[in-house]
């Protein structure tokens, strides 16, 4: 908590020579306020064991939404990320399946580095059919969305793919349960990724150009950059975010369903926004990211953990809450 | 000599067989069920077509097509479809029965043996149907509590619920009904929308919520993966088993060898569908009368008869 205040305090020191901190620090207010509020409902809301549950359940969405970031601070939007974690998700489980590498630690190496080629060859037919097909990218990955769920039902013939091998599985297992120096593993893999994905969106060039091209994209093309290529590239980044949540993902029930990630690109979406990226474009928040797919998990637990909401309820309050926390950061960023 | 007889003998069997073939009366079949987006519905279409195909080797004279859609207006166009092929029955498994009672009725209009199946529109008498095979939700629900009630008399139970629909309202009344004058006290109720990954979040809030949980009651197999997943997470000793539902081979599996955990499942079959297509069938070659409402019992399959009720081969 105290943390989070100085924080604040730090930031009203400098805005009066730069109110983009306070918006950057908007979402951690939110996120700080929504601890109390936890803390009031249940007092074993605040224990280490559960917040580092919630975190861990974030992961997912977290990492999906790292990579939501660069796709829609370069103006598009990616709608196929749900059904894209279940279609990779099922492709790792049936190449672990099929058995043809009988050593399972090297098994398990293949199959990482299967799904991370399969992530970013879906991300890429997403970022090729958007720019050089020349589609909306609501129509495209609405497209894909369909494609990707309709391939993840056939192979599963509508019902479950089951990781068979039980010495692959208890290897396997630690990538989501277990911890590195009693930090959780997903927890750790969530820093990392947003660690990377800021230098990228903050200090390379490429970073820069996707914030230009999704700012206004023909003053991008006449300043010289690649429009399609950085598009397409942010697309392959997003489909790269969804491997690596697969990988996380996959371990924890070793095995995927048709309703796999459903509406989950809605909750990356969301995560992305309530972070304080603007929807249509030309900046992005990474680390406000993070928070907001925190948040999202958040409000599940509290409604879950409070005994006085009905059940009924749950979906409306967390809609509301949902739009209070963004008008909470909305006030902070007027007041500066 | 010998072969001079055996060739005899085989033109007199296929004689025999040809004349049974004449004598079979040929009956078509249409049979309509959602698409497999799911568990339960992959299980429908497994056993639809299992059945079929045993029903075809038996009765040669028997034609049986076999269609699935994924939403109400493409099952209306099956329907037709169907129809215009020539069927002399209908067994179907409406995706939302509402939507579909006109095509129905139309099917049954033309003079055609009309089967339902599972789901029954608001008006479910004769005129939109022959024969109604149900799953029995009340006694699902029942079936369970009733389990816990004898089992852990003063259990303290937290329950999973499905979505906000009415099937998923039966089955809470029944659980109720069935642990109603003993000491089982239910602890919370949440929606787990019978999703393996919300139900693994519900379970750890659960978790996290109330240190001492005696049993969890899921109803649905699909959910009880999740939920074995974050109580095994948890390293927690106190929760004695988990009742789940359906009769998912993975589950049947777990009560087979024995799995403490998994002591029973109740039974709301996909191969329901089967016992509707069986019962058409014999409606045109056996002469036995079949119409009227069939209730198929929520079984409590036990590790004595849990091998009747495993079907490895099918994908639920």
């Amino acid at each position: 908590m105290s943390v989070n205040e100085e924080s604040l305090q730090a930031t009203s020191h400098r805005r009066t020579w730069r109110d983009v901190d306070l918006r950057a620090v908007a979402p951690f207010a939110a996120l700080a306020l929504l601890l109390i509020v936890g803390a009031i409902v249940n007092p074993n809301f605040i224990s280490i064991n559960n917040l580092a549950n919630v975190a861990t359940r974030s992961a997912f969405i977290a990492i999906i939404a790292v990579g939501a970031t660069f796709v829609i601070s370069a103006g598009d939007l990616d709608l196929s990320v749900g059904s894209m974690v279940a279609f990779v998700a099922s492709l790792m489980i049936l190449f672990m399946n099929c058995g043809v590498i009988a050593d399972p630690a090297l098994m398990l190496t293949a199959a990482i580095a299967f799904a991370v080629a399969a992530g970013a060859a879906c991300g890429l037919a997403n970022g090729l059919i958007t720019t050089v097909g020349r589609i909306e990218p609501f129509i495209a990955t609405l497209g894909t969305m369909g494609i990707y769920r309709g391939l993840t039902t056939w192979l599963s013939q509508g019902g479950a793919i089951t990781l068979r091998e039980p010495e692959i599985q208890e290897l396997y297992r630690p990538a989501y349960f277990g911890s590195i120096l009693g930090v959780p593993v997903p927890i750790a893999i969530i820093l990392a990724v947003t660690a990377v994905a800021a230098f990228i969106l903050y200090r390379t060039r490429y970073g820069r150009h996707v914030v230009a091209v999704g700012s206004n994209s023909d003053v991008a093309r006449y300043s010289g950059i690649a429009v399609n290529r950085v598009r397409t590239i942010a697309f392959v980044i997003q489909g790269l975010c969804v491997a690596i949540a697969v990988l996380l993902y996959v371990p924890r029930l070793g095995s995927t369903s048709a309703t796999t990630g459903i509406l989950w690109e809605l909750q990356a979406i969301t995560a992305v926004v309530v972070g304080g990226t603007a929807l249509k474009g030309g900046a992005g928040r990474v680390w406000g990211t993070i928070c907001g797919a925190f948040i999202l998990e958040l409000v599940g637990n509290i409604m879950l953990l409070s005994n006085f909401i009905s059940e009924y309820l749950i979906g409306a309050m967390q809609g509301a809450i949902i739009i209070i926390a963004m008008l909470v950061q909305r006030s902070l960023v007027r007041k500066s | 000599m010998r072969k001079g007889l055996m060739g005899i003998a085989a033109v007199a069997v296929m004689a025999l067989t040809s004349v049974a073939h004449a004598e079979e009366k040929k009956v078509t079949i249409g049979v309509s069920i959602p698409a497999a987006d799911h568990g339960w519905t992959a299980g429908v279409v497994f056993h639809a077509e299992r059945v079929a195909k045993q029903l075809m080797e038996q009765h040669p004279g028997l034609n049986v097509i076999v269609k699935t859609s994924p939403d109400p207006a493409s099952q209306a166009n099956a329907v037709q479809d169907l129809e215009t092929q020539g069927i002399d029955a209908l067994v179907i498994l409406p995706t939302d029965p509402d939507p579909l009672v006109n095509a129905i009725k139309e099917v049954k209009g033309n003079g055609k043996f009309v089967a339902l199946v599972d789901r029954a529109p608001s008006v479910n008498d004769n005129s939109v149907r022959d024969l109604y095979v149900a799953g029995n939700n009340p006694a699902l629900g029942q079936v369970a509590g009733e389990y816990i009630k004898a089992t852990t008399p003063e259990a303290k139970v937290v329950v999973i619920r499905g979505l906000p629909i009415p099937i998923d309202q039966q089955r809470q009344d029944g659980f109720d009904q069935g642990i109603a004058g003993s000491k089982v006290e239910i602890l919370d109720r949440q929606y787990g929308n019978w999703n393996r990954d919300d139900a693994f979040k519900v379970m750890q809030d659960y978790l996290t919520k109330y240190p001492q949980i005696d049993v969890v009651w899921c109803q649905d197999d699909d959910m009880a993966v999740g939920v074995l997943q974050a109580i095994e997470q948890a390293k927690r000793t106190d929760i004695q088993y988990v009742v789940a539902g359906a009769g998912s081979k993975e589950m049947i599996k777990k009560v087979m060898d024995g799995d403490k955990m998994i002591p029973v499942d109740v039974l709301y079959p996909p191969a329901m569908v089967g016992t509707a297509l069986e019962m058409t069938v014999a409606n045109f070659y056996g002469q036995v009368p079949v119409r009227g409402t069939y209730t198929i019992d929520a079984t409590l399959v036990t590790k004595d008869n849990a091998k009747d009720f495993y079907f490895p081969d099918s994908p639920f």
